[in-house]
């Protein structure tokens, strides 16, 4: 086990690594930069311009500002925003709970509703319930989270005033029922694409589990439908679902982009358009960095949590 | 000296109680030309209610001394004071300073090398301490401290001998005369020594995410990518605030930002206005107020000067006449924007109203080119000693409004033999070193040139602005007339304000005559507002809307 995790660590590193150069390089390779936006100001010279770009340290050849970056970030300090003039980290941390609220409220929607669908599909397998799950999950998958999101605000802000447009609370209100309010919209729509795969996923893995033969021994012993399903399919087809997880993590936080740009929410991933469009890349960097290792975190713990309960997976 | 002095032009609190008794019952009788009763038209006595200003950008700069965008200003102008004010008629009015230095005053030398400022004896700053003399001694030096990220040094760079000659008097002496600098003290907001000072590093300090001013708002809370929340400062010497809260909000995307407009969410579109698109619609909203403004910014195609088919003045007039400007504001714009002829905003004193107008005739710019020597070649393109009439067209991507004026013009230039091709670039790459260092053929882009209101524009049209040939400035177009260089300098060192009229005025001509830029239109933005908002005053003289938001009030 110590090794398995100690190889599966080790590969962590050097892909972050890689990622790290791989991010910097096309950040500040691209001609332009952070400056840019004050060159149509009034009075500004290119002196000055020049100026601000050798306090920030812009100037400097490519392999100096990473490595520099580099050092600094192992030692805890991810830089100063160019457009805040705050820490990286604290530009990042505030934008963090937004986010995660938005993730963690989509994740328990996904994770109920999906596994609810798959299981319910695969045990009336090729009923009505079945066809509509499979046909809304093409649906839900083919069609991009954006489209989605405005036609909800359309129907239910617009034309049924049912839901806010957008924001994550009111200015002036800012209760709880307010934030639930503003957080339907946004989590139900970043929800449909992973309760579409994991319906999908759930249908497979219980469809697996059914045909087992401790399945089939069950029903033969006797047992009620309803406790096979529960005790033995259910049981059994979570397993696969681990990893599942994992991989949902950083597709989450891609889904989050999209969803917090048609909504107006304050969260990382409007931050990473945001630091995109003014070439902020300390704040750019941090959080490819911050998305990185969240999914290395991810899908390391779910290879752990797997190894534990099945031990096929580390003799394999 | 304490002279009260109304910084906003507008009645004073008192003034209007005066006027209100004066009219006594009348007042009450004859409704106003809104139709609301004249009491209803007082500020509150106390601070109450929320203005919620909708931004497209969100304002994250705090210290107005360091690197902002125009987005920033809003907070700066409600947190902060500067010595002085501008007016939206470009009148310059004390604010921290109790009069504006002239030499009839004797606050400038008559070499305007002198200055002496009087200040205000009654500021305090949000924390209860005293402004003083040694503030705005602290703010002139930061500014040139070469560890300090300011933000534009010109102007300051010339501020010597800075001397605190009582905590309500100060005085310092110019290297050289420089007129534009009273314009420039307009949006320098003056800094508190005793917090600022005391920082470690200035450019890192706490205080540059919680700002301490003397404004007529303090700071409040901010929700990052969300809002910000500043409250109203009850000690503040000028008049107002006469709102509790001013909030700014970020919606990032246009058609939310208006939509929200239109659901009642935020209740003054600010910065980014109202899009020309929906300007028909958001005239009829109930309860709003929606107006066209002229801004300072000018929309132009920039002729780069180094290419030697620009070099011919007949192809620089003929390319102008070749451009079917009416149609663009008219069809493209939705007849939002406004004509120009030059760089200088309409509403300045120094506008010059008599340049020729510009005409749109093919046959004309045709024949202008034949007459140069210009003819078509086999491929049909004109051509002149091996130079061809074609060159690149670039501007932003995504601004679709743009792209499509750059194919109409695209379409009316290839009539008359003249090729223009298309090639934009992403905002951070086009104004990066291809615009700042010239690397472009021509550019399709909105400029303002003036700082404040003073008619300066040395960093855009001086010989020795020309970044791209080692100068210090943003004369991208690489313009260069010995007249109007001679001019220029002539202008910056003259305080006479009848003899500045003359020589910017002059500039404006021989710039139109020499067409270095092709001005498209004037932008105008789309203003709106909840009609219940009262004391809301547009100012092309500054960058942002929320300049004088300290008298905003509901009715």
């Amino acid at each position: 086990m110590a090794a398995f995790l100690l190889s599966r660590l080790l590969q962590s590193v050097i892909l972050l690594v890689i990622v790290s150069i791989i991010g910097f390089a096309v950040l500040n390779l691209m001609p332009g930069g952070p400056l840019s936006q004050f060159a149509l100001d009034p009075g500004m010279t290119q002196q000055d311009m020049a100026r601000i770009a050798e306090q920030l340290g812009l100037n400097r050849p490519f392999h100096i500002q990473y490595l520099d970056w580099a050092w600094r970030m192992l030692q805890g300090d991810w830089g100063t925003s160019f457009r805040d003039g705050s820490a990286v980290t604290s530009v990042i941390a505030r934008h963090v709970p937004a986010t995660l609220l938005l993730m963690g409220s989509s994740t328990v929607i996904a994770v109920a509703v999906g596994t609810w669908i798959g299981i319910r599909g695969a045990t009336h397998r090729y009923s009505g319930f079945d066809y509509m799950a499979t046909i809304g999950a093409m649906i839900a998958l083919s069609i991009p989270t954006f489209w989605f999101g405005l036609i909800g605000i359309y129907v239910f802000s617009l034309r049924l005033d049912w839901l806010p447009a957008g924001n994550m609370y009111s200015i002036g209100d800012g209760s709880v029922l307010d934030y639930l309010h503003h957080l339907i919209m946004p989590s139900i729509v970043l929800a449909l694409v992973h309760i579409a795969i994991w319906s999908r996923f759930m249908r497979g893995a219980t469809l697996d589990a059914i045909s087992q033969d401790f399945v089939k021994t069950a029903r033969a012993k006797g047992v009620p439908e309803r406790r096979v399903v529960m005790k033995h399919v259910v049981g059994n087809a979570l397993l696969p679902m681990i990893t599942l997880a994992g991989v949902q993590v950083p597709s989450l936080l891609t889904g989050a982009l999209v969803t917090e740009t048609v909504f107006t929410w304050p969260g990382m991933g409007r931050l990473f358009l945001d630091s995109l469009g003014y070439s902020d890349y300390p704040v750019v960097m941090g959080l490819l960095m911050f998305s990185a290792i969240l999914t290395i975190v991810a899908n390391l713990v779910a290879d752990i949590a797997v190894a534990l309960i099945d031990p096929r997976i580390r003799l394999a | 000296m304490t002279r009260k002095t109304d910084l906003l032009g507008g009645p004073t609190r008192r003034t209007t109680l005066r006027l209100m008794a004066a009219g006594g019952a009348v007042g009450f009788l004859v409704p106003t030309l809104l139709g609301l009763p004249a009491f209803a038209q007082t500020p509150p006595e106390e601070p109450s209610g929320r203005i919620v200003v909708g931004l497209s950008q969100e304002p994250t700069v705090f210290n107005p001394l360091m690197p902002h965008i125009e987005v920033d200003d809003g907070v700066a102008f409600s947190i902060f004071d500067a010595l002085f004010r501008i007016t939206p008629e470009g009148e310059i009015v004390p604010n921290l300073a109790t009069e504006v230095p002239t030499i009839e005053n004797g606050g400038l030398s008559e070499d305007g090398l002198e200055w002496r400022i009087e200040l205000r004896d009654d500021v305090s700053w949000h924390d209860g301490e005293p402004f003083t003399a040694d503030d705005v001694k602290f703010t002139l030096e930061l500014i040139t401290d070469p560890d300090f990220r300011a933000w534009r040094t010109t102007g300051h760079d010339l501020v010597r001998d800075i001397e605190v000659v009582s905590p309500t008097e100060i005085t310092w002496r110019m290297e050289e005369p420089f007129a534009p600098y009273l314009s420039f003290l307009t949006e320098t907001f003056i800094m508190p020594e005793h917090i600022l000072g005391a920082a470690e590093d200035p450019n890192e300090a706490d205080f540059n995410q919680a700002p301490v001013g003397t404004g007529a708002f303090k700071w409040g809370s901010r929700q990052a990518g969300d809002n910000l929340t500043l409250t109203a400062n009850p000690d503040y010497h000028g008049d107002g605030p006469y709102i509790e809260e001013l909030v700014f909000k970020y919606i990032p995307d246009m058609t939310v930002l208006y939509t929200q407009f239109r659901s009642g969410d935020i209740d003054l579109v600010g910065q980014a206005y109202i899009t020309a698109d929906n300007y028909e619609e958001a005239k009829t909203l109930p309860d709003r107020t929606v107006t066209l403004v002229p801004r300072a910014t000018v929309e132009s195609i920039y002729l780069n000067q180094e290419l030697p088919q620009f070099q011919d003045p007949a192809v620089r007039e003929a390319l102008y006449m070749a451009i079917d400007r009416q149609s663009i504001i008219d069809i493209l714009y939705f007849g939002v924007a406004g004509e120009t002829e030059t760089y200088m905003p309409q509403q300045s004193p120094y506008y010059n109203p008599d340049l020729p107008k510009h005409e749109f005739d093919l046959e004309k710019a045709a024949a202008l080119l034949d007459e140069a020597g210009w003819m078509p070649g086999d491929d049909g393109i004109r051509q002149k000693d091996g130079v061809r009439l074609s060159f690149v067209n670039s501007t932003t991507t995504g601004a679709h409004l743009r792209e499509q004026a750059q194919q109409f013009i695209q379409q009316t230039l290839a009539q008359i033999g003249v090729e223009m091709t298309i090639e934009n670039l992403p905002p951070a790459v086009m104004w990066g070193e291809f615009w700042g260092q010239s690397e472009f053929e021509t550019a399709m882009v909105g400029i303002t040139y003036l700082i404040g209101a003073d008619p300066d524009v040395t960093n855009r049209f001086h010989t020795d602005a020309i970044a791209a040939q080692g100068g210090s400035g943003s004369n991208n177009a690489q313009y260069s007339n010995p007249e109007v260089d001679e001019l220029l300098v002539e202008g910056a060192r003259t305080f006479d304000t009848g003899k500045r009229e003359e020589i910017y005025k002059q500039v404006q001509a021989i710039i139109r005559d020499d067409l270095p830029f092709l001005p498209l239109f004037l932008y105008t933005n789309v203003y709106g507002h909840k009609a219940g908002i009262a004391g809301f005053e547009p100012n092309v003289n500054t960058r942002t809307e929320s300049w004088n938001a300290a008298t905003w009030y509901w009715n």
